[in-house]
């Protein structure tokens, strides 16, 4: 529905400047509008920086790289929340991509036009569903499950591994990482469809004519042509599961450690703000968690550059309207 | 193609193609079983009373969360009042006046704030409304999600009006017709089917946000009168519920997940009805 | 269509909030903080407004470090808090703050360990072994020994604490300091503090829930929270060596040897005291009233509702598993009440 056929019909044949007064006023009505927006973003910016000063003065760089966190002795250090929030994220996109990729090329190259529509947009529904409805799913059905059947399978079967090692608590990074996956499947599912979609009809019928089977000419001539509009989906994916707050809050364990089990509790930067943001009893606990509000700030706007840039050069949509 | 059986290539074929379509099974399969969870345990939990008392005190049974629908609803009207036309007005600069170095920028900023995570912009309404005015309010709430509505206004706005042929521009513009004229009665009414769509679609997102709520809107057990009292909402009060020990407290969770869920999916569903008859009427 | 239904959602919105205000409209008091008295909180505002149609209070459970964050700031009302406030912390408020202890309340270690169905017995000594990380096993020699006779599975003891601010924690970790000398080393007091071992819940209600839903976990909550819903907590070993349970009773008692020696700002920790039958894990709870108020209508009511929360309010504690508070502590508290200034 938001796949754009006239946005490279139009050239330079835009109407000129217009010298009539009501017309300057119109657009200097909308241009205040759009700098608002700009002014906006500056300020969210600021607001961050400028109150996370206490803590920038006190521990410098090294916040992003000490792992204590300590109320009471007012030591802080942001990385088990970097940590955390990385684990999480990876986790979700290990589950999440082969499944949103396989999603997107069932319904790009198998389903017939109008069910693939329909299809694609029922999997944009599960972005639509709101993050505190996946958390109450978490406790109430997740959780348990992964309690009681599948950390005991995988501790049983690849308890060999670090990773799968310990008590199997049901919160933990395990948990956060398979709701996280199904919360950005749709944003791969739906970007990597309209890339796909975009594909030359030329790249495949050259293949097909080879004498390639169907998939071997998804895999050699629409992937290879498609790959950098699906990694900018997942960069989009990753972004989204970055700053995922309430989901991961309330099934995560919040507590402030590296481990190397997934079967660990843990915490992430969005978590922590969430718990502990309206609580922090003096001015430098509470600058600490704005600059941990600061750092998931400048990463989310790093990776979304990213994502858009690889994204803006197949002029593809950048995701379902829900980021 | 090297020299592989043509079998082998084959079965290759077969088990890859099966394994997407097995995915696009289990994908739709976590969305269906999602809604059927939350109807089943939402629906026996759902009465008139939730819809129209008051919570009840810790550890009573009974009660509803009639203020927490009301004070959503006021919340989204606020954010609307910030959001729409913002976001519209600039989505209109960006699609007709944006092809210069400011529209670069300001698609920019507007792509960065739509990046950021909605409890950063939670924070920014703590500090920039919360701190000063020393009370958590329903103002505050509504001004952080007002700010997380702009960019995906914006978005939707530029995307929609760029739909329109620039033909009608300038069958209009020959005419003699101004300019700002042409805009506002020609090219928006054309998308406007479209950008309420975006719009409403906008709102059915900021319903179900929380965690920008946590520590500007806060929460409140009884009305919230006005702007400037707290105020509850149905994400937050989801998630206070689900995170305590109390059941009844549960089926409440659910019953008000059941209620989210229904209004944000249907604005979705609608505004999606709305696309495809523009699209097929047109 | 689409016009209409945006019509249709916002229209009710605009109603509801222009007709609500033209109703008679009481004032609303704000209060955030601990939510160890939550329960009894909400229940005196439920029923304190019965009484009182000019006001409501309205009190979220966001926990001590919020309620004392909060109240400082400015941002609510009045505060709450299991933890008193330290000097520190006074000073940085901007005007004087006055503790107004409202009950008493134990904290108790609650378990969910399947196959044990009586109630343990824990030693300080297990407790903060069992909380510092040493004690891993449920059938660690530490338990063990004091509960001959039940059967311990060797699983791993998963504990829990609490991931906000918390004035349970302020009295759980005072009262491990007093029973472990490693832990006030290692870990010591506060409302948050940095946890060896466990996960974190969000408040008691957070913290209740894990335990109830994580077997072989242990956690610490207020009593009120284990009984209401039906968690059994354990038997904690006292300074005098005896093995008590929580109760109404034994929460009393710890708070007589504090009743003598009360200050004037009612900062008084009562955690481990000497004595026979005493519930080591007890605290007063506290409201968070600044003496100088800034509006009339607020400040009063607030002084009315602590007047009858001292006199009416407290027949309501034993239901919910608190102790109300000692007589003598009341009529100290009435003579502070009047050290509030209301602007006229």
């Amino acid at each position: 529905m938001r796949r754009s056929t006239s946005r490279r019909d139009r050239g330079s044949d835009r109407p000129r400047r217009s010298r009539n007064p009501s017309d300057r006023l119109f657009r200097g009505a909308t241009l205040g509008f759009a700098l608002a927006i700009l002014g906006l973003a500056l300020l969210v910016a600021w607001q961050l920086f400028i109150h996370s000063k206490l803590s920038r003065e006190q521990f410098g760089w090294s916040f992003l790289w000490t792992q204590t966190w300590d109320p009471v002795a007012g030591q802080f250090g942001a990385l088990p929340f970097i940590y955390g929030t990385l684990v999480t994220s990876v986790l979700a996109l290990v589950i999440a991509v082969p499944l949103g990729l396989g999603t997107a090329l069932f319904l790009a190259e198998l389903a017939p036009p109008r069910l693939s529509q329909w299809l694609a947009f029922m999997v944009e529904l599960l972005a639509a569903i709101p993050s505190v409805i996946y958390g109450l799913v978490g406790i109430f059905i997740v959780v348990p499950w992964v309690r009681v059947h599948l950390e005991p399978a995988l501790s049983g079967t690849l308890g060999f591994l670090p990773l799968f090692r310990g008590a199997p608590y049901g919160v933990g990074f395990l948990t956060a990482g398979l709701i996280l996956a199904v919360m950005v499947v749709p944003f791969i599912t739906s970007v990597s469809r309209e890339v796909l979609l975009a594909v030359p009809r030329v790249q495949r019928e050259a293949a097909l004519a080879l004498g390639a089977t169907r998939w071997e000419m998804l895999r050699m001539a629409v992937l290879p042509y498609a790959r950098s509009g699906i990694a900018g989906s997942i960069l989009l994916a990753l972004a989204r599961a970055l700053g995922e707050t309430m989901a991961v809050t309330m099934v995560i364990g919040n507590k402030p450690q590296i481990a190397a089990s997934l079967f660990e509790p843990g915490y992430t930067m969005p978590a922590v703000l969430a718990n502990e943001f309206t609580e922090a009893t003096d001015d430098l606990y509470l600058h600490a968690l704005i600059e941990i509000g600061l750092v998931l700030f400048v990463v989310t706007v790093l990776i979304n550059g990213i994502a858009r840039l690889m994204l803006m050069r197949l002029a593809v949509p950048a995701g379902p309207v829900k980021r | 193609m090297r020299a592989r059986p043509y079998a082998l290539r084959k079965a290759t074929n077969a088990v890859a193609l099966g394994l997407t379509g097995a995915a696009a099974a289990l994908t739709l399969g976590i969305l269906f079983a999602i809604l059927a969870y939350i109807a089943a345990n939402g629906a026996s939990a759902l009465n008139w009373d939730f819809f129209t008392k008051l919570p009840a005190p810790v550890g009573e049974t009974g009660g509803g969360l009639a203020n927490a629908i009301v004070g959503t609803l006021k919340l989204l009207l606020l954010a609307s009042a910030i959001g729409i036309p913002v976001g519209f007005l600039g989505g209109v600069y960006l699609a007709e006046f944006g092809h210069g170095r400011t529209g670069f920028v300001v698609r920019y900023a507007s792509d960065v704030l739509n990046g950021v995570p909605s409890i950063v912009i939670g924070i920014v309404a703590y500090t920039l409304i919360v701190l000063p005015m020393k009370q958590f309010s329903s103002l505050a709430g509504g001004v952080a999600l007002g700010i997380i509505m702009i960019p995906t206004v914006v978005r939707s706005t530029e995307e929609l009006l760029k739909l329109v042929p620039s033909n009608v521009r300038e069958a209009a513009l020959a005419l003699g017709v101004n300019e700002w004229k042409t805009v506002l009665f020609v090219v928006i009414p054309t998308a406007l089917r479209g950008v309420l769509a975006g719009v409403l679609l906008s709102l059915a997102r900021v319903a179900g946000e929380t965690a920008p709520l946590l520590f500007t809107a806060l929460s409140n057990r009884y009305w919230s009168h006005g702007w400037l009292e707290p105020t509850a909402s149905l994400p937050v009060m989801v998630y206070t519920y689900a995170i305590a020990p109390y059941d009844d407290w549960h089926r409440q969770a659910w019953a008000g997940a059941l209620v989210l869920i229904t209004m944000v999916l249907g604005v979705n569903i609608l505004a999606r009805l709305g696309v495809s008859r523009r699209a097929s009427a047109s | 269509m689409i016009l209409k239904s945006l019509r249709m959602l916002l229209v009710p919105a605009a109603l509801f909030t222009v007709a609500l205000p033209a109703s008679a409209r009481p004032a609303l008091v704000n209060g955030a903080g601990a939510t160890f008295p939550y329960p009894i909180y909400s229940k005196w505002f439920a029923e304190y407004a019965k009484t009182d149609d000019k006001v409501n209070f309205n009190y979220q459970s966001i926990g001590s470090g919020g309620g004392i964050r909060q109240v400082t700031a400015g941002t609510v009302d009045f505060g709450a808090t299991d933890g008193p406030m330290s000097d520190d912390q006074l000073k940085q408020a901007p005007g004087e703050l006055i503790h107004f202890p409202t009950v008493l309340g134990g904290v108790v270690a609650v378990y969910n360990v399947p196959g044990v169905t009586g109630t343990l017995n824990l030693s300080q000594k297990a407790l903060a072994g069992i909380f510092i990380g040493r004690v891993t096993k449920w059938n660690d020699a530490a338990i063990a020994s004091a509960n001959s006779g039940v059967s311990l599975p060797p699983n791993d003891i998963i504990v829990v604490h609490r991931s906000d601010g918390s004035g349970t924690t302020f009295i759980w970790t005072d009262f491990l300091s007093k029973a472990s000398p490693e832990w006030s080393k290692q870990v010591g007091k506060g409302t948050s503090v940095n946890w060896p071992v466990g996960l974190g819940g969000k408040g008691n209600e957070g913290v209740t829930g894990l335990v109830k839903q994580t077997p072989h976990s242990i956690g610490y909550v207020e009593l009120g929270y284990a009984q209401h819903n039906k968690i059994p907590f354990a038997k904690i070993e006292n300074a005098a060596g005896e093995y008590v349970d929580c109760s109404q009773e034994s929460v009393t008692k710890a708070a007589a040897a504090a009743v003598a020696t009360m200050p004037a700002d009612f900062r008084v920790s009562i955690t481990n005291p000497a004595g026979s039958g005493v519930y080591p894990i007890a605290s007063f709870t506290w409201l968070l009233v600044y003496r100088q108020q800034k509006e009339a209508v607020k400040g009063a009511a607030l002084v009315r509702f602590l007047r009858w929360m001292l006199r009416d309010g407290q027949r309501f504690a034993g239901p919910l598993g608190y102790a109300p508070l000692p007589p003598e502590v009341i009529s100290l508290e009435e003579t502070a009440i009047e050290k509030i200034n209301v602007p006229s």
